[in-house]
């Protein structure tokens, strides 16, 4: 089935087929449309969906249905991802599966509700307090909104982690073709032997985060760490005609896209120019990055350059010394057009 | 020696680290009388198994010592939202909520009162001992006017610090609970009074029947700096003086269990709330990309004209990204949107100068004719293209009389149809005539009746191309 699909709207698809089993969450622009379909969808469908009070308590339910071992969601933008950071720094401290979509828009503080990608330190960096992570993903078209959705409800099983589909608003709300998922995912295996159900064969656990003796919450740390380093065989990345490329664009969600068409214009003229698209923030791509460390680099990004300080530091952390990267960019709810990345890359040819 | 134990609790509290039978409670703090009411009840009624306890922050928050039951830790004030999602999720499973004062009626009292007017079924035991006690004795919503406490080393004052708030007779101004008590552990009849109470909360559950709300007056010697006994003296007299026993509510002869809805699957789901199957986008190279802006004013359906024309381009096999574009022009009521459609995947999803421009507006049409690329077309109804209008010579500009065309037609709001028909006539985004009148009649799937009338402005605009234009 294909069907015409707001990038929003998709997001509710892909987290139906993945069996999700309940949707908290605030109105929020640019978001919103998110929580509309899953209060149309939801119910229609069996599922639970309930509008909270605010976000802190949408990303408490999504804990408290994530210990219970059940799939659940919420969707949001900047302002209410301040306010789900501590509930993330609980969800990770004591393993629990959820999946929080951010609808980036411009910050800080109240901003606007025009597209940035300035919550990107805050998604990739574990916003909240405590040495975490969440998982993240990085959808680039409607059909990923779908997709990533559903594999971020896997992945965040498959670890036991919170995992955050990082979005924004051009994604949110821009209309695209979309390819259903042929089938729903069967409902994650095991999860009795650490969910909280309500059952004999769970009633002996127990999910917390307090751990007082210095030693046992040391060891839940390297515990935690040593979660993340496994999870860097999740990492992904696209390249998009890097081969040959002499100049490569680096940059995930809507500046990626921006990058394509830059990329493909570029060659039209002459220039050989290529993109590296992370659609994994957290892990980081970072072995597939190091391949390009020969390359003129220029990053694409609507932040002050938060993806290319990461972008550095990957660099440095694989191959030892990070190459000159130059960064592209527009803040405060500016699309980035497409002449200024062609301008930028036209000065490097 | 015989050891006596409750059952429902854990035989040896090791989670605390230790083997032990102590439990990390003061001497004489309410606690640990309140968790035995709760796990008798608990295993009288046959609940254990289906029982998920949320542990609160503050002296609670080992209450999983102690409940031999499913238990969850949630964050400061959250229990409420924690709890929420268990009763939504797990309909089998019997929630508590079990938290202090300073953790519910302070950052938590949002969460509380929400849930209680959801009336999420799960009972709510708010101990309050007028104080935080496990963070070091500091004024809580509860704590007493004149009550020192370290946040409140004078005494409590109502000029700054308000009134102690009531969190019971607040639940109680709700709809939806229906079970609302205040009981003691302060002396033995208390004990039983709240023993009664508790295994009421916990039968109301059982059933299924709704929310309930007990708050439990629980002494505090270590804070207060007393001995036991005095500390329960406090709590009968001055604590009671001001937080009356009683039982506000109880309307669960009356509360019904809920029975779910009957739900679809997701393939009828998605089958009926989408109007038509269209076919995946075929990559194609030699297809021309062609990159649009559409732009006019709220009401004259320019973002529908938009999802149209990206509709036909969809049916053809295309690739297509249709965005409303935001900006300040948004202000006033004008509206914008920016569409692809090409034979490759589609890049940048925004345009900034566009092949192709529709407009309905002066404004709009003055603001967009200079970022139309040379050699691209614009359509426009004729009506706006003023005398001040800096028009271009290196651009194909179509102004249709659409509104005329539409009005003689009968169906005045339709101008958009005669934009269209010009877009087609005039080959501007290289789709077949057939995907155009498909996509044309899905736009108004919701309003039949205007598709006969949106065929004819459709018509008329072929008639008025085929006299006026060239191709």
């Amino acid at each position: 089935m294909v069907r015409l699909t707001k990038g929003n709207e998709a997001v509710v698809v892909g987290a139906l087929y993945a069996g999700c089993d309940a949707f908290f969450g605030y109105p929020i622009t640019p978001a919103s449309e998110i929580a509309h379909a899953a209060a149309e969808w939801f119910p229609a469908v069996g599922r639970v969906f309930v509008q909270a009070e605010c976000e802190t308590a949408s990303i408490n339910m999504v804990y408290g249905a994530g210990a219970a071992g059940k799939l659940s969601m919420t969707a949001t933008s900047g302002p209410g991802m301040s306010l789900m950071q501590e509930g993330l720094s609980y969800m990770a401290a004591a393993g629990i599966p959820g999946v929080v979509v951010n609808i980036q828009r411009a910050g800080p503080g109240l901003g606007n509700v025009y597209p940035e990608q300035a919550d990107y330190n805050q998604a990739v960096k574990g916003g909240g307090h405590g040495s975490y992570h969440a998982l993240v993903l990085a959808p680039a078209s409607v059909q990923e909104m779908c997709d990533f959705t559903l594999r971020a409800f896997q992945l965040a099983f498959q670890y036991r982690t919170p995992a955050i589909v990082l979005s924004d608003a051009v994604q949110g709300q821009m209309t695209e073709p979309l390819c259903l998922p042929a089938a729903e995912l069967p409902p994650p295996a095991g999860v009795e032997a650490w969910a909280v159900q309500g059952t004999s064969a769970t009633r002996g656990n127990l999910h917390t985060s307090i751990f007082l003796d210095v030693g046992v919450l040391e060891q839940i740390n390297i515990d935690l760490q040593q979660k993340y380093a496994a999870l860097q065989a999740e990492a992904r990345a696209e390249c998009y005609r890097t081969d040959d490329a002499e100049i490569v664009f680096l940059a995930y969600g809507t500046s990626s896209r921006i990058a394509r068409t830059a990329v493909d214009q570029l060659r039209a003229s002459g220039i050989r120019a290529g993109l590296f698209r992370p659609q994994t923030l957290f892990p980081f791509p970072r072995a597939e990055l190091c391949q390009l460390a020969d390359r003129k680099l220029i990053v694409v990004e609507m932040s002050c350059g938060q993806f290319r300080d990461d972008v550095i530091f990957q660099f440095a952390a694989g191959c030892g010394k990070a190459p000159d990267v130059r960064l592209v960019n527009r803040m405060g709810g500016v699309v980035l057009p497409l002449e200024q990345v062609l301008q930028e890359a036209r000065k490097l040819a | 020696m015989s050891t006596k134990r409750t059952v429902g609790m854990y035989a040896s509290f090791d989670r605390s680290g230790t083997t032990t039978r102590a439990s990390h409670y003061c001497a004489g703090c309410g606690h640990g009388i309140l968790h035995k009411l709760v796990t008798e009840a608990l295993v009288e009624l046959g609940l254990q198994d289906r029982t998920i306890i949320v542990n609160p922050i503050g002296c609670a928050v080992f209450g999983y010592y102690y409940w031999d039951v499913g238990n969850i830790g949630a964050a400061h004030g959250r229990a409420p939202a924690v709890a929420t999602a268990l009763n939504r999720t797990l309909p089998g499973a019997v929630v508590i909520a079990y938290q202090g004062d300073g953790d519910l009626a302070a950052i938590g009292l949002n969460c509380a009162l929400q849930a209680a007017n959801r009336g999420e079924r799960m009972v709510t035991f708010m101990v309050n001992n007028c104080t935080y006690g496990m963070t070091g004795g500091q004024m809580s919503p509860t704590s007493l006017i004149g009550q020192r406490t370290t946040t409140s080393p004078l005494g409590r004052a109502a000029a700054t610090e308000g009134y102690p708030l009531h969190v019971s007779e607040l639940i109680d101004r709700l709809r939806a609970p229906v079970y609302i008590a205040r009981c003691s552990v302060a002396d033995t009849p208390r004990i039983l009074q709240t023993r009664k109470i508790v295994r009421q909360a916990l039968e109301i559950q059982r059933d299924g029947k709704g929310y309930a709300f007990v708050e439990v007056l629980s002494p505090c010697p270590t804070v207060a700096g007393t001995d036991p006994l005095q500390a329960a003296r406090f709590v009968a007299t001055e604590m009671e003086q001001e937080f009356p026993l009683g039982i506000f509510r109880d309307v669960s002869g009356a509360a019904v269990p809920s029975t779910p809805a009957p739900a679809m699957s997701l393939t009828e789901l998605f089958a009926g709330c989408h109007e038509r199957d269209l076919p995946a986008p075929r990559p194609d190279p030699s297809v021309t990309e062609h990159r649009l802006i559409f732009a006019g004013s709220g009401g004259q359906g320019i973002l529908s004209l938009g999802l149209c024309v990206v509709n036909a381009g969809a049916m053809a096999h295309r690739f297509t990204t249709w965005y409303p574009t935001y900006g300040p022009e948004q202000r006033g009521g004008a509206v914008s949107c920016s569409l692809v459609i090409g034979g490759q995947p589609v890049g940048a999803p925004t345009v900034e100068h566009p092949d192709v421009l529709v407009c309905m507006t002066a404004p709009m049409l003055k603001q967009f004719l200079p970022l139309v690329k040379p050699g691209g077309m614009v359509f426009c109804d004729s009506l706006i293209v003023e005398s001040d209008t800096p028009l271009r010579h290196d651009v194909r500009i179509i102004a249709v009389p659409a509104t005329e065309l539409a009005a003689a037609a009968g169906f005045a709001r339709g101008a958009n149809g005669a934009i269209l028909a010009a877009m087609f006539y005039t080959n501007a985004t290289g789709l077949p005539e057939q995907v155009f009148a498909d996509a044309r009649d899905l736009s108004f799937r919701r309003k039949p009746d205007l598709i006969e009338l949106n065929r004819k402005v459709f018509a008329s605009g072929l008639a008025w191309c085929r006299e006026n234009l060239k191709g």
